[in-house]
């Protein structure tokens, strides 16, 4: 446990919290009790802090891995593809070319329109939440208190799994909200989609029925069509946002005597192993999940309405 | 948990590496893999292609050697013929030879006989003459008895 003298509470809080990094305005009465002269750019020392910065704070913590692995994914990667040769490839080359040929041929089987970005952006989904997601088997103390160690501040907030942050989920997913849109737009016209928003699901066929059926097929669209992004979002976040805090109560248990830490043991070895189904499945489901999504936002009218 | 600019951070974080992977790391793996499966493809195929050609090898092969011992079981026949003939031939030139040259021997013969016989008539008649003669003690003028003479020859 990190910090002699905390309750289990402190332990999970602390261990919930994101190093944000924000404005805090003047006169704001710190954690420590000093109060602010004027208006600082700061890490946030509490819960509080963090929440009274507002939006306009960034988590530095969460955001750094993100970064940090996405950039490991796309210099291995790279390098491997620099290196890549027709002839008999390597190791790492092989690992690659299964995770690029599974990776393809779901999309394939998804994703019947001309878009040469979807594949890639499904390997880059897949790849990079595997690793994020990753992070969660790291045992929850030993990250945060080398973070610790190294910055010389105790109580130093650190989490180091990207996605059990909802921003990270949610940003990945609005990304992917956006592009919906765009390719909505640019492969139906503005027309088109907002036809597919007002004309779907009812749809009388007479024009005069339809203009009162509007409002409610806006209304049924414009849920699905949100609820997609939330819905992605979350169920990652949900989904790693439970683990880890499996683990952060396994890991009280450690401190709980001789038999609370074997116990621990096997609970933590246990829930581990699980857990690597769940970091691959999930980073599966959002890769596959955006591709479903992408190729609806190709779908045209004319083949919706054959469908049905 | 706050929802901040992290958000944001992370939706154009997202983005770039989709754009990076889509521009630089897929293309070239996929092409090396695309290579690579026609390699393959191509390399099986020959491999195919080369099992045919080495069948239809062995079978030309396997035709050449038997038309060839059928080649040759014909040339020894054929030489074994011709040496049957040659010698049949030889046979035949052997008994003509020695019939003509028994038949040449045997006319000579018959000359020399004939010859001896016509000396000896000769003789006899010269003898006769010459034995009339002592006997009439005349001469005989050959020319007048000629006709005798001859046919007393002729009777010998």
């Amino acid at each position: 446990m990190a910090g002699e003298g905390q309750t289990a509470t402190q332990y999970i809080q602390h261990h919930l919290q994101n190093m944000a990094y924000g404005k805090l305005p003047a006169g704001y009465t710190r954690a420590d009790g000093t109060v602010l002269s004027e208006s600082t750019w700061t890490l946030a020392h509490s819960s509080q802090e963090a929440a009274d910065m507002g939006f306009w704070a960034l988590h530095l913590d969460s955001l750094g891995w993100a970064i940090g692995l996405g950039m490991l994914f796309c210099f291995l990667f790279y390098r491997a593809a620099k290196k890549a040769t027709a002839d008999v490839p390597g190791g790492f080359q092989s690992l690659v070319e299964v995770t690029i040929d599974f990776v393809d041929k779901l999309v394939k089987d998804t994703f019947q329109h001309r878009n040469s970005m979807v594949a890639p952006m499904a390997l880059t989904i897949f790849v990079w939440v595997f690793l994020m997601n990753l992070m969660d088997l790291i045992p929850v103390d030993w990250l945060p208190m080398a973070a610790a160690q190294a910055s010389g501040n105790e109580h130093l907030f650190f989490k180091v799994v990207p996605t059990t942050d909802l921003n990270v989920t949610l940003g990945m997913a609005l990304a992917v909200f956006a592009l919906m849109i765009f390719f909505s737009i640019k492969e139906k016209g503005a027309l088109g989609f907002i036809k597919e928003l007002t004309l779907h699901p009812f749809h009388s066929g007479k024009w005069y029925v339809d203009i009162f059926l509007i409002p409610f097929n806006l209304l049924l669209e414009l849920v699905s069509l949100i609820a997609k992004p939330v819905s992605l979002g979350l169920r990652l976040f949900g989904n790693l946002y439970a683990g880890e805090m499996i683990f952060i109560l396994i890991a009280i248990v450690f401190g709980v005597g001789v038999l609370g830490f074997i116990g621990a043991g096997f609970m933590q070895l246990g829930w581990a192993i699980f857990h690597i189904l769940v970091i691959t499945l999930q980073a599966f489901v959002f890769m596959v999940l955006t591709t479903v999504y992408m190729s609806m936002a190709h779908d045209r009218e004319e083949e919706h309405a054959n469908d049905h | 948990m706050n929802i901040n600019l992290t958000l944001i951070g992370q939706s154009i974080t997202f983005l770039v590496f989709v754009w990076f992977c889509w521009k630089y790391v897929w293309p070239p793996l996929l092409g090396v893999m695309q290579e690579r499966e026609q390699k393959i493809a191509q390399g099986l195929e020959e491999a195919e292609r080369a099992g045919k050609d080495l069948e239809l090898a062995q079978r030309k092969a396997a035709d050449q050697l038997k038309q060839a011992k059928e080649q040759a079981a014909e040339i020894i026949d054929g030489a074994n013929k011709r040496a049957n003939q040659i010698l049949d031939e030889a046979k035949q030139a052997a008994v003509e030879e020695g019939d003509r040259l028994k038949a040449a021997a045997k006319a000579e013969i018959e000359q020399e006989v004939n010859r001896a016989k016509e000396q000896l008539r000769s003789r006899v008649a010269a003898l006769s003459v010459l034995g009339a003669e002592k006997i009439l003690s005349v001469n005989i003028d050959a020319k007048a008895h000629d006709d005798l003479i001859d046919k007393l020859a002729a009777e010998l």
